[in-house]
């Protein structure tokens, strides 16, 4: 005589319990995730991340200017223009111009002339900012973009 | 005589009478009882009313010393009332949009009437409501009053401290001023700082839970209307309601427990109650009492508490009107002394110099001064998963109530006190002479400060400081005293440095006189 026990079938009541408790899980789990969904909108919300600057002859040669809308420094040299980003690679302060390069007002981050850190907690560099020229022959300047450190824009 | 005639009465007439008595009729179905003035009726009061009945009927006599609790938890309480009543106050003129927020609390101050001062209350008690939980933690550490069975009840509590400090932040940006402004960027970024690792070890690609956190509480990559109408949403809605949920479980769980943690009943002298009255208590009878024990009169029990207990009513609720009375007074005093500041509008452009969040938050500031996610996002975390696990790592059978009263137990705190106050000020003195990884090295990788630094540091230090009283001692609870003394002595310095000597780009300055021109 085999000493397995038989299965036992699953009692009715049981089989349905459980699935309805499945059922209001799921049903549960579904909707959190579609809830979760709603805070992250498609588009976000705020301003394009493409500033206007002026005009290439509008930057005098060797000049730098601090550009609030976009929150950067521009500079023109001889070998064209570039922008620094001013938000502190820290905790999102803007920097000021300080005799050695940047400095954040908040934590005590310092970057060197070329936005490197010297000091402080930021973890990176301030970036460099791509330029672009639009159709208007306006400089174009996307503060969420990043470029090589040392490259220019030629005008 | 017609009424004895007829056996039932017209109905206008029953109308009549039922009109009459309709006000007695409806005080009868509210309350069911008339208005008690024996302890027996008192106590029937408490255990039939939905409010009352959140205090058992009768409460240890220890309960009610004032070094007990030291009144802290219905202080806190009393603050979220206050809190609640001022907050829908100041909803009546506020209105959360970055053109209109800045204003309406320019019109609540200028304009409203007892608008200033209901909006000082209202920033006075929050401040308060911070400071009486972590005394009320505090309180409950040093008396061991979170061991078994209380160990749920702990974890409850710090979550109502986190949510205390999370109405903080979220009421911090409302006023849209320029603290508001630049304190709400430096929060979301500190959010956002999980990036600092991910960047480091470059998987943010694939693998970005900080832009997610940041995400999530701006709505957009910039503080602005999305931010402001998030952090209403959650300051006047989300958090209230899981806050006020969480009391409740908390709470209920204090009487469900036992009441407040005590130590064995030792029949003594008698005690005089706040009512005036004097009482001795009968050693305890072997037997459970129903509410028929209560009864005042030739029992053998007559004018003496049963197991050292005594009546909720009136003596626990006189000590909680007087805590509240006490909270609401304090409050209104430092409400007509100090105005709520308010900046100017926010500007995008400029930041605050020194940009500095509220004070309960500069000691973490400090620590993000150093490295933006250890400081406020894993040092954060590992203290409080700490926290949580004192009552499951310190197991050490203990009835709790007791303030530490033995010499040893006291040179202990007095020890690790002094220990981290060493430490925090000799590394701080460090740092602010000599800089650290970074101004030594600027090629660093960042993963390494990230791993290695001041704050970091601290913590392995009070972490290992803690293992080895408690390897000396051969307690845990001894290592679970040095370990939280640590943190409380640090948090303490870092907080007062950063409020006091911090100035303007977070440099150090002995007062405020020494800041320069910016």
């Amino acid at each position: 005589m085999s000493s397995l026990r038989k299965p036992q079938p699953v009692p009715r009541r049981d089989f349905l319990g459980a699935a309805a408790l499945m059922t209001c899980g799921a049903t549960l789990g579904l909707a959190t995730v579609g809830m979760a969904r709603l805070p992250f909108p498609a588009v976000i919300a705020g301003e394009s991340s493409k500033i206007k600057i002026g005009r290439p002859d509008d930057i005098a040669m060797g000049e730098e200017r601090w550009v609030p809308s976009a929150r950067a420094f521009v500079f023109r040299d001889k070998d064209g223009v570039h922008a620094i980003s001013g938000v502190c690679t820290h905790l999102g302060c803007i920097v000021s111009r300080a005799p050695t390069g940047f400095a954040c007002p908040c934590h005590g981050s310092r970057f060197g002339p070329q936005g490197e850190v010297t000091k402080g907690p930021a973890p990176s560099a301030l970036p460099w900012l791509e330029i672009s020229l639009a159709p208007d022959g306006q400089l174009v300047v996307d503060v969420e973009s990043r470029t090589a450190t040392g490259s220019r824009f030629r005008v | 005589m017609v009424a004895s005639i007829e056996n039932t009465p017209s109905a206008l007439k029953t109308f009549a009478e039922n009109l009459k008595r309709a006000p007695i009729r409806l005080r009868e179905s509210v309350f069911r009882h008339d208005w008690p003035d024996t302890d027996r009726t008192r106590s029937q009061a408490v255990f039939a009313n939905f409010f009352l009945h959140l205090h058992s009927t009768r409460i240890h006599e220890r309960t009610l010393r004032f070094w007990s609790t030291c009144g802290m938890g219905v202080g806190a309480l009393a603050n979220f009332v206050l809190l609640t009543v001022t907050g829908i106050l100041l909803m009546v003129y506020y209105k959360p949009s970055t053109d209109l927020a800045y204003q309406s609390i320019k019109d609540i101050t200028f304009i409203v009437p007892t608008g200033q001062f209901i909006r000082n209350i209202h920033r006075w008690s929050a401040h308060m409501m911070v400071v009486f939980v972590l005394l009320h933690m505090v309180r409950v550490f040093y008396t061991s009053a979170y061991k078994s069975p209380r160990e749920f009840n702990w974890l409850v509590g710090m979550a109502l401290l986190v949510l205390t400090l999370g109405l903080s932040f979220t009421g911090y940006l409302l006023p849209w001023d320029q603290l508001a402004y630049w304190a709400i960027t430096i929060g979301s970024n500190i959010a956002q700082s999980p990036r600092e690792v991910t960047d480091a070890i470059g998987v943010t690609r694939f693998f970005d839970p900080g832009g997610l956190q940041k995400r999530i509480l701006l709505g957009a990559d910039t503080v602005g209307q999305e931010a402001v109408t998030r952090f209403y949403l959650l300051h006047v809605m989300v958090l209230p309601l899981f806050m006020i949920g969480l009391i409740g479980v908390h709470f209920w769980r204090v009487r469900k427990d036992g009441g407040l943690a005590r130590p064995a009943d030792e029949p003594g002298t008698p005690v005089r109650l706040l009512t005036g009255q004097t009482v001795s208590f009968a050693p305890a009878p072997e037997k459970t009492y129903g509410l028929m024990a209560l009864v005042r009169g030739k029992t053998p029990q007559v004018d003496r508490g049963p197991e050292h207990t005594i009546t909720a009513w009136p003596n626990a609720f006189y000590a909680e009107m007087a805590v509240l009375m006490a909270t609401c007074t304090i409050c209104l005093v430092l409400a007509l002394i100090a105005d709520a500041p308010l900046k100017e509008i926010a500007n995008p452009g400029v930041p605050e110099n020194p940009a500095k969040a509220p004070w309960y938050f500069l000691g973490l500031q400090e620590l993000v001064s150093y490295s933006a996610f250890m400081g406020g996002i894993g040092i954060p975390t590992l203290v409080l998963l700490g926290l949580g696990l004192i009552p499951f790592l310190d197991s050490e059978a203990d009835t709790g109530g007791l303030w530490p009263t033995s010499l040893t137990h006291r040179l202990l705190i007095a020890g690790s006190a002094f220990f981290s106050a060493f430490v925090v000020i000799a590394l701080l003195a460090f740092t602010i002479r000599f800089g650290w990884l970074r101004s030594w090295f600027p090629h660093i990788p960042q993963l390494i400060i990230i791993v290695l630094n001041p704050g970091t540091l601290l913590v392995a230090l009070f972490a290992e400081f803690s293992l080895c009283i408690m390897n000396r001692y051969n307690s845990t609870r001894a290592g679970a005293v040095a370990l939280f003394t640590c943190f409380i002595v640090a948090f303490v310095i870092l907080t007062y440095v950063a409020t006091v000597h911090r100035g303007p780009n977070w440099s150090f300055y002995w007062s405020r006189s020494q800041w320069p021109i910016h």
